[in-house]
């Protein structure tokens, strides 16, 4: 592959890549001038027609999503930044919110006028503290320049932007529990609909956005909409509904890898170029067993499985759940999937947020019955059970209102099904394997 | 006598303008509680929620959705130290990692060092897994530790 500039992390290595001046130098900030010459409705139909999906997890079109706020809204309308950045293997957003924070308080403005938005609220997770210091410091800066504020460019354009910090909750990543986390109430995700574009924060209408979604809104303004589809994978022509995988994308690899690492490569690299190319190869000189393609919730491929180019719909082709977050974790070939599948299993289960039966109960038993496995007294019995707990919960059964659930339940499923033979030989060995702390304090 | 200094409260008021309502500030409020006073006692979550004009209960039931808070039967130690357990960091030590720490201090994951020096936490995703096994000192993560590098920091703790 031709080698390709970043545009997103282009600025990282640059020294105080985080403050305004330096920004403003690169030609920061220009972007929103131009933006702010544009109509609110024809920023939101170039985001449209640049194809860009969000960035978060769902893949959902951008643009199209803007469209669905009610036309003429006397307001207000929130646009909430969702930095609550939770998925284990992910954090593509730290790097852009430390190292170029104002390239995503661009994006959030430019947003805020194509939404017609004057208030943004960015839910960020509480462990990210230098990204906490570098977005403090930058807002100020913004404030003091006349960047954020009322009549922002003296183009009559009022903007506030609003840091809230999470407490250590997954669930507050998935929109509607970011929405109740902010109201002040437990993060408990909401049925839909209605959607938070039509009653979403403070029963007002909302847009909610992931960090690198905003990222890539300022650089579609900067470089057009063209720029942007030149990168990327073309819209399946099999598939009407398919609306391609256009642009840059930030992968995370980390695990088994020898230099994990965050990279920003054009949508659609397979798993195998960014181990052996990107991430200096599986360590220890050995083979990957498994990898996680877009974080844990969205399943496993096999060794077989490394070809599938990571666009949004490559993972689904080999029955993973989709791309998530470009997450790539590697588990090399020494290390037993019945471990990696109770971490897995443990972690959904700690972050449940408890309102659905079969979300409550069926993480809390999945890791029951693996830790029954790890402790020597699983039976074959117990692989056809963990299957049917899994086909059991999430959106796509029915039984769930948010997608924690399908997420629980896709990397118990494809475990079983790709790697069934690590749990057999564990089941039929009499291994055992135990949590090296104690856990009972929690 | 009441749990919050004129201090806190004046640093929970100032949230008020950011919300078109006083109960978006619960977390705010949690959160500068709690880094003051160690834990949110059951006398704060009132004096909390009479500024904020909910019912106690209310701030209660969202304060205990979070394990992040501590009640007055938990407090903080000066420090909290969190070691990462998922799945990258499990991938490169991490768990053996966080059993060696609770060995060699003698603590277990929630629990305060008997000088009070930290308390000790085990965590979901840092999101710092480039640098797996890491852990959350306080406000500043650090990354690609070993029981020795993980001792002093703990040890340089003042
Ligand atoms: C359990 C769960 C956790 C999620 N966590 C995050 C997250 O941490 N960050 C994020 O941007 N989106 C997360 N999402 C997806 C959001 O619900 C939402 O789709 C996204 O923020 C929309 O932004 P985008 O369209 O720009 O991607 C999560 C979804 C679920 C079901
Ligand atoms: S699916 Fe799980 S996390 Fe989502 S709302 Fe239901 S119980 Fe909560
Ligand atoms: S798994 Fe430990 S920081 Fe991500």
């Amino acid at each position: 592959m031709p080698t390709f500039e970043p545009v997103l992390l282009a600025r990282i290595n640059t020294p105080d890549s985080h403050t305004l001046a330096t920004y403003q130098r690169d030609g920061g900030y220009q972007a929103l001038r131009k933006a702010l010459d544009m109509a609110p409705a024809d920023v939101t139909n170039l985001v449209k027609d640049s194809g860009l999906r969000g960035r978060g997890g769902a893949g959902f079109p951008c643009g199209l999503k803007w469209t669905f706020l009610p036309k003429d809204h006397p307001g207000p309308i929130y646009l909430c930044i969702n930095a609550d950045e939770s998925e284990p293997g992910t954090f593509n957003n730290r790097y852009l919110m430390e190292m170029d924070p104002h390239q995503l308080i661009e994006g959030i403005a430019i947003a805020c006028h194509a939404i017609r938005s004057k208030n943004a609220y960015l839910y960020l997770r509480f462990e990210y503290g230098l990204s906490y210091r570098r977005l403090d410091a930058a807002i100020k800066e913004c404030y003091a320049a006349g960047l954020l504020g009322k009549n922002i460019l003296g183009k009559g354009f009022d903007l506030d932007i609003v840091l809230h910090r999470g407490a250590a909750a997954y669930i507050c990543g998935e929109e509607t529990g970011l929405i109740e986390s902010l109201e002040g109430k437990r993060a408990w995700p909401r049925i839909k609909p209605p959607f938070p574009a039509i009653e979403g924060l403070f029963r007002k209408p909302t847009i909610v956005n992931n960090v690198e979604t905003l990222c890539c809104v300022k650089q579609i303004l900067d470089r057009g909409k063209e720029w942007f589809q030149s990168i990327g994978v073309k819209p399946d022509p099999n598939n009407p509904r398919d609306p391609g995988s256009y642009g840059p994308k930030l992968y995370t690899v980390s695990g088994h890898v020898n230099k994990p690492c965050c990279v920003e490569l054009p949508l659609g690299v397979t798993a195998r170029e960014l181990i052996e190319e990107h991430a200096g190869g599986v360590w220890k000189g050995r083979k990957a067993k498994a990898v996680v393609p877009g974080g844990i919730s969205m399943g496993f491929l096999s060794d077989k499985e490394l070809d599938t180019p990571l666009d949004f719909n490559g993972p689904g082709k080999v029955g993973c759940l989709g791309l998530g977050t470009a997450a790539v974790v590697v588990v090399d070939d020494q290390t037993n999937m019945v471990d990696v599948l109770y971490n897995c299993a443990r972690f959904f289960s700690h972050e449940s947020c408890g309102q659905c039966t079969p979300c409550r109960e069926g993480t809390n038993w999945m890791t029951r019955i693996l830790d029954r496995i790890r402790s020597g007294n699983g039976s074959m019995r117990d692989l056809d059970l963990l299957t049917e707990v899994a086909s059991s919960m999430g959106i796509i059964p029915g039984t769930t209102i948010c997608g924690l659930s399908d997420g629980a339940a896709w990397p118990v499923k494809n475990a079983i099904q790709k790697f069934r033979g690590d749990f057999e030989d564990y089941i039929n060995s009499g291994r055992k394997s135990v949590t090296p702390y104690p856990v009972g304090a929690h | 006598m009441s749990a919050l200094t004129e201090e806190l409260r004046e640093k929970i008021r100032a949230e008020f303008p950011k919300y078109p309502n006083k109960r978006a500030v619960t977390l705010p409020a949690l959160h500068i509680v709690h880094d003051a006073l160690r834990c949110v006692s059951t006398e704060s979550i009132r004096e909390i929620a009479n500024l904020l004009e909910l019912h106690p209960s209310e701030v209660h039931d969202t304060m205990s959705f979070y394990n992040f808070f501590k009640d007055e039967h938990h407090p903080l130690g000066k420090h909290r130290v969190w070691f990462c357990r998922s799945i990258s960091c499990m991938l490169r030590g991490g768990e053996e990692l966080l059993g060696e720490v609770c060995q060699k201090y003698n603590v277990k994951p929630g629990e305060t060092s008997a000088d009070g020096k930290f308390t000790l936490e085990f965590a979901e995703c840092l999101g710092a897994c480039e640098g797996a096994p890491c852990a959350l000192v306080d406000e500043d993560c650090h990354m690609t530790l070993d029981v020795n590098s993980a001792s002093k920091l703990i040890d340089g703790l003042k």
